[in-house]
C-alpha cells in the first residue's frame, strides 16, 4: 500500500534535459521507479538516455498516461512548471527546486486551492516508498521497506533519521520530505491524514525545525485524530533568533517558531520527542511500545 | 535581505508615500550641514540592521548645529547593541538626519506573509510606535489583520475597512486607501518579505506620514532585482559572513570555538544542537548546500579555518547529491597552503564514501574520519578537551 507513490506510478520529469533533471531521472529509474519520460519545452520529440522528451506536460500526459511529475526546473521557472502540471491534470507533483520566490508560491498556492493536484515541496528531497518507487533525490540505499511513515521539513537530516531507523531495524512505509520553505504544498497534516489511512504504516516519525507553527498544528491534529504512535525530532533548539538558518522557512521571528515551544506542544499532545538527533530510533521505539 | 530605513523610505517616496524630509550622512560634518539645510529640530537615526534602536541609544534629538555635530560624532564611534544583535553589536556607519514632525496620533501598519494561510497579510494597529509582538501579547484587541486573496489583491473596500478600524476621518480615509494600495504594490513589485511602517503618523497639519519603515526583501527573489546587490551595507556583517556570501554559502557566525561544516540546513541545525548537548560551543552555522562544487567546499573550509576563535572543526556530511569525494577534495584544497594545527573530525556517509575516506587518508592531513554522527561529536569533544 504505502502512500502517494508505488511501483505502478507513472512518472515524468519536468526539466529532464537539465544536468540535475537527467541525473535524478536516471537514479530514480535505477531504483525501480517507472519514469516514462520528461518535459523540456523546445526539445520535444527527442530521446535522452532512453527517456522520451515532450514539449509540454499535457502532451506528455496524453502520450504516456503519467500521473506523477517530478520538477527539477531552475527557480525562476519552477512556479510556472508547477502550474503547468496542475493544468495538465497531474495528480501528484514533487517539486525539488530550491529558491522559488515567495510571491510566486503565494500565487501557486492560491491556484492549487481550486485544483485536485497534490504538491510536495518545493525545496524538498522528494518522496520514496522503499523497495518500490522513488520520486526525489534521496540516496535510495539507506531506506528499507517497513512500517514507519516518515514526514520531514528537512533533506539531509531526513537521511540521517532514516539511516538510524533502518540500522535499528525500523523500515519505512513511505518517506515524504515536505520542504523547508515558508510556503509549501502538502503540510504535515495532509501527509498524516494519508498515513492514518494506510494499513502498512504502523508508526510515524516527524522531523520538524524552527520557524512557523506547522509542528504545533500537526500535534494538535494528532491528539484529536490519529490513533497511531508518533515520535518526532525538532532541529534548531540552539539557533539564534532572527537569523535565517539555511532554509527560508527556518527563522525564529518575534519570539515565535522556537524549538522549545514546539517540543513542549508536541509532548503535551502525547508525542515522544527525541531530545538528541542521535536518538531517533529510541524515540520511535518508545512511541511504538507505549501504544 | 535587510535594507536600511533610509533606503526603505526612498522606495516609499518613489511610490508616492509621504515620509519626513531627511538626508543620509556618513560624517558628523555632513550631519551638521543637513541640520542647517532643514533649519529646524532634527533626529539623528543610526542606520543599522536591527530593531530596538531607540532603547539602545541609536536615535537622538538635536536642537542646534553644534549639538548635531557632537552627537553625530558620538554615534559614529558607537557599536549599537540591541536585543537582536548579540553582544558584539553593530557599527554605525550611516545616520539619517530627519526633521522632527508634530504628531497628532500614531498607528502601526505592515504587510508580511501569513504562513498559516500561505497568503500575504496586512496587520494594522492603533498602538503605533510599539513593538507589534508586544501589542499582540498585551492588547491583541488593538490589532486588525487582513488576509489578502492574491487573485483579488487589495480592493478599495478592503482598504476602507482598515481605515475604519483605525478610526481615520475625513480626507485621511482617502489618503489611507491610497497609502495601503501603494504599499501592497511595493510589497509585490519589490518582492518584500516584510514591509513595516511603525509608526505611521497623522501630523498636526492633517497628513499621513511614514515615520519609520522597515523592509526585508525575499532572498529567493534577488535574481529578479539585480539592483539590490548595491544596497547591501557590508559594514553590518562579520567579515567571514561577507566572504561566505561571495560563495553563496549559508553561514552564520556564532560565539563558540568549534567550526562546523555540514550539508543541508536541517542537519546543520541538528549538528549545532548535538554539539551543545555535549557541552561544546559551535563557532558557526554553515550549510554548504546540495550540489556544492569542490571550490565551494574549499571556500567553506577556508572560512572556518580563518575564524581565529576556532579551536577544532567538525565536518558532518550525509552525501546524497553531495558526494563524499568532493568534500574530501575541498578540504584538501583548502589546507594546501595552511596546515591546520587543530583537531579535525570528519563524519561522512552516503555517495562515494570510500573514495572520500581514501582521499583524506592519503592526504597526510591530521584528520580523523568516523562513520556516524554520535561517534563524530564524541570524538571532536574529546580531542578538544584533551588539548586544554
Amino acid at each position: 500500500m504505502a502512500i502517494l507513490i508505488d511501483r505502478k506510478s507513472k512518472i515524468i520529469v519536468q526539466g529532464i534535459t537539465g544536468k540535475s533533471g537527467l541525473l535524478h531521472a536516471e537514479q530514480c529509474r535505477a531504483y525501480g521507479s517507472n519514469i516514462v519520460g520528461g518535459v523540456t519545452p523546445g526539445r520535444g520529440g527527442s530521446l535522452i538516455e532512453g527517456f522520451p522528451v515532450f514539449d509540454s506536460v499535457s502532451e506528455a500526459v496524453k502520450k504516456t498516461g503519467a500521473t506523477v511529475s517530478m520538477i527539477l526546473v531552475p527557480a525562476p521557472w519552477a512556479a510556472d512548471a508547477i502550474l503547468e502540471a496542475a493544468e495538465a491534470d497531474i495528480e501528484l507533483t514533487v517539486c525539488i527546486t530550491e529558491g522559488i520566490p515567495v510571491r510566486d508560491m503565494v500565487m501557486v498556492k492560491r491556484y492549487l486551492q481550486d485544483s485536485k493536484m497534490r504538491l510536495v515541496g518545493p525545496n524538498c528531497p522528494g518522496v520514496i516508498t522503499p523497495g518500490e518507487c522513488e520520486v526525489g533525490i534521496m540516496p535510495g540505499s539507506i531506506h528499507k521497506k517497513g512500517n514507519i511513515g516518515v514526514v520531514s521539513r528537512s533533506g539531509t537530516l531526513t537521511y540521517e533519521a532514516v539511516k538510524q531507523l533502518t540500522d535499528a531495524g525500523l523500515g519505512q512505509s513511505t518517506c515524504v520530505g515536505i520542504g523547508g520553505d515558508p510556503i509549501i504544498g502538502m503540510d504535515f497534516i495532509d501527509v498524516l491524514k494519508l498515513f492514518a489511512q494506510d494499513i502498512d504504516t504502523k508508526g510515524i516519525f516527524i522531523i520538524g525545525e524552527i520557524g512557523g507553527e506547522a509542528e504545533e498544528l500537526a500535534a494538535l491534529w494528532i491528539t484529536e485524530n490519529l490513533k497511531k504512535p508518533v515520535a518526532a525530532f525538532i532541529a534548531g533548539r540552539t539557533a539564534p533568533p532572527g537569523k535565517r538558518m539555511g532554509h527560508a522557512g527556518a527563522i525564529i521571528s518575534g519570539g515565535k517558531g522556537l524549538a522549545g515551544d514546539k517540543i513542549r506542544v508536541l509532548e503535551e499532545c502525547g508525542i515522544v520527542v527525541a531530545r538528541s538527533p542521535v536518538k531517533i530510533p529510541e524515540a520511535m521505539q518508545a512511541a511504538l511500545n507505549k501504544n | 535581505m535587510n535594507i536600511h530605513e533610509y533606503q526603505a523610505k526612498e522606495i516609499l517616496k518613489a511610490y508616492g508615500v509621504n515620509v519626513p524630509r531627511g538626508c543620509v550622512v556618513k560624517s558628523a560634518r555632513q550631519a551638521e550641514k543637513a541640520y542647517q539645510k532643514f533649519a529646524c529640530d532634527c533626529v539623528l537615526k543610526a542606520q543599522v540592521y536591527t530593531g530596538g534602536r531607540g532603547k539602545a541609544g541609536g536615535i537622538k534629538t538635536v536642537r542646534d548645529a553644534t549639538q548635531t555635530c557632537d552627537t553625530a560624532k558620538e554615534l559614529f564611534k558607537k557599536k549599537l547593541v540591541t536585543g537582536q544583535t548579540g553582544v558584539r553589536g553593530l557599527p554605525i556607519k550611516r545616520l539619517l538626519v530627519e526633521e522632527i514632525i508634530d504628531v497628532e496620533k500614531e498607528y502601526y501598519l505592515s504587510f508580511t506573509l501569513d504562513r498559516r494561510s500561505s497568503r500575504y497579510c496586512l496587520i494594522a494597529s492603533t498602538a503605533g510606535g510599539m513593538d507589534i509582538e508586544e501589542v499582540a501579547r498585551t492588547a491583541p484587541e488593538k490589532i486588525i489583520t487582513l488576509i489578502i486573496d492574491s487573485f483579488l489583491g487589495i480592493k478599495p473596500y478592503h482598504a476602507r475597512r482598515v481605515c475604519a478600524a483605525l478610526s481615520l476621518q475625513g480626507k485621511l480615509i482617502d489618503e489611507g486607501i491610497k497609502l495601503i494600495q501603494s504599499l501592497y504594490k511595493i510589497l509585490l513589485e519589490k518582492d518584500c518579505s516584510l514591509l513595516e511602517i511603525n509608526p505611521l503618523a497623522v501630523t498636526k497639519d492633517g497628513r499621513l506620514l511614514a515615520m519609520d519603515c522597515k523592509i526585508n526583501f525575499d532572498d529567493n527573489a534577488l535574481f529578479r532585482h539585480p539592483e539590490y546587490k548595491k544596497m547591501i551595507d557590508l559594514s553590518q556583517f562579520d567579515p567571514l559572513e561577507i566572504e561566505a556570501r561571495k560563495f553563496d554559502l549559508a553561514y552564520i557566525k556564532l560565539d563558540g570555538n568549534i567550526g562546523c561544516m555540514v550539508n543541508g540546513a536541517g542537519l546543520a541545525m541538528a549538528t549545532l544542537d548535538i554539539l551543545k548537548e555535549h557541552g561544546a560551543e559551535p563557532a558557526n552555522f554553515l550549510d554548504v548546500g546540495g550540489g556544492a562544487s569542490r571550490e565551494k567546499v574549499a571556500a567553506a573550509f577556508r572560512i572556518i579555518l580563518s575564524d581565529k576563535k576556532v579551536r577544532g572543526i567538525f565536518v558532518n556530511i550525509f552525501g546524497g547529491i553531495m558526494r563524499c569525494d568532493v568534500i574530501a577534495h575541498g578540504i584538501i584544497d583548502a589546507t594546501k597552503n595552511i596546515t591546520p594545527h587543530i583537531p579535525i573530525v570528519v563524519r561522512m556517509d552516503g555517495s562515494n564514501l570510500d573514495e572520500g575516506i581514501k582521499l583524506l587518508a592519503q592526504s597526510g592531513l591530521n584528520v580523523e574520519t568516523v562513520d556516524n554522527l554520535k561517534a563524530g561529536v564524541q570524538q571532536i569533544v574529546r580531542l578538544m578537551n584533551k588539548k586544554k
